[in-house]
């Protein structure tokens, strides 16, 4: 379910599946084990091979961005398909996606 | 005038969260038949995911039931499509149709984005609801397709 590379500093997880109601209470504990175990700077979700994502998602990373405060680092988000990209704007979170792929 | 009904299909399913994979994706299939863009399959599919979600996370939160999922084809490729409970029904419609509102609690992490999302991707959103008895959705989109 998910691919971690971890350089110390920056984790980079990628996502795959759909993120639903069903599926996020399994990605969020796996992600917030990630955050308090290596408690990274930054934390990278690549979103490449998720196909679909309803606001559940949002909620997961309305969470996640909460852990990663908790731990004083940032989270991103990069390569969100269109649609994904669309609801993730439409709760005002567009400032986490990453535009370039500089990660 | 009144639309022709060209199509209607019926799906009733068990208010589990395994299920909401199930009917968005008999969504899509239904909506093909229209030839939509990949765009309107996602807005459509979206939707109905929330509608589902919001039927098991609160519909059915004290409860067990079934989601009855009703898909509707009118002439002029309006598809309808009607998602319905027999939950405990929503007691304040117009707040639980605001953005950023959930009776769910914290630990559950709802966005409270479920009909903000609905109401983005579908021309039409239509709630009815009364307490102990259940709601239907109701969501409209003319597809123009490809």
């Amino acid at each position: 379910m998910l691919k971690i590379y971890n350089d110390g500093k920056r984790i980079t997880v990628s996502l795959d599946g759909d993120i639903d109601h069903h599926a996020a209470r399994e990605i969020r504990t796996a992600l917030d084990d990630i955050i308090f175990r290596s408690r990274p700077e930054l934390l990278v979700l690549n979103m490449e091979n998720v196909g679909f994502m309803d606001s559940s998602g949002i909620g997961l990373i309305l969470g996640r961005m909460k852990a990663m405060k908790a731990v004083g680092g940032d989270i991103l988000i990069k390569n969100a398909r269109s649609e994904i990209a669309d609801i993730i704007k439409l709760s005002g979170l567009s400032s986490l996606i990453v535009t370039k792929t500089t990660t | 005038m009144k639309k022709i009904l060209l199509n209607e299909c019926l799906l009733r399913f068990p208010a589990l969260s395994r299920n909401e994979s199930l009917s968005r994706s008999a969504a899509a299939s239904f909506a093909m038949q229209c030839d939509p863009t990949v765009e309107e399959t996602a807005a459509v599919k979206t939707a109905v995911s929330e509608a589902v979600t919001n039927a098991i996370v609160h519909g059915y939160r004290n409860s067990k039931g079934n989601i009855e999922m009703i898909l509707q084809l009118y002439e002029g490729n309006l598809l309808k499509i009607t998602i319905r409970d027999r939950g405990c029904g929503i007691p304040d419609i117009k707040a639980a149709m605001e953005p950023e509102f959930s009776t769910a609690p914290p630990e559950e992490e709802r966005s409270g984005l479920g009909f903000t999302v609905m109401e983005s991707f579908m021309d039409k959103v239509r709630v009815r609801s009364s307490k102990g008895k259940g709601t239907a959705v109701t969501l409209e989109k003319t597809i123009i397709g490809k």
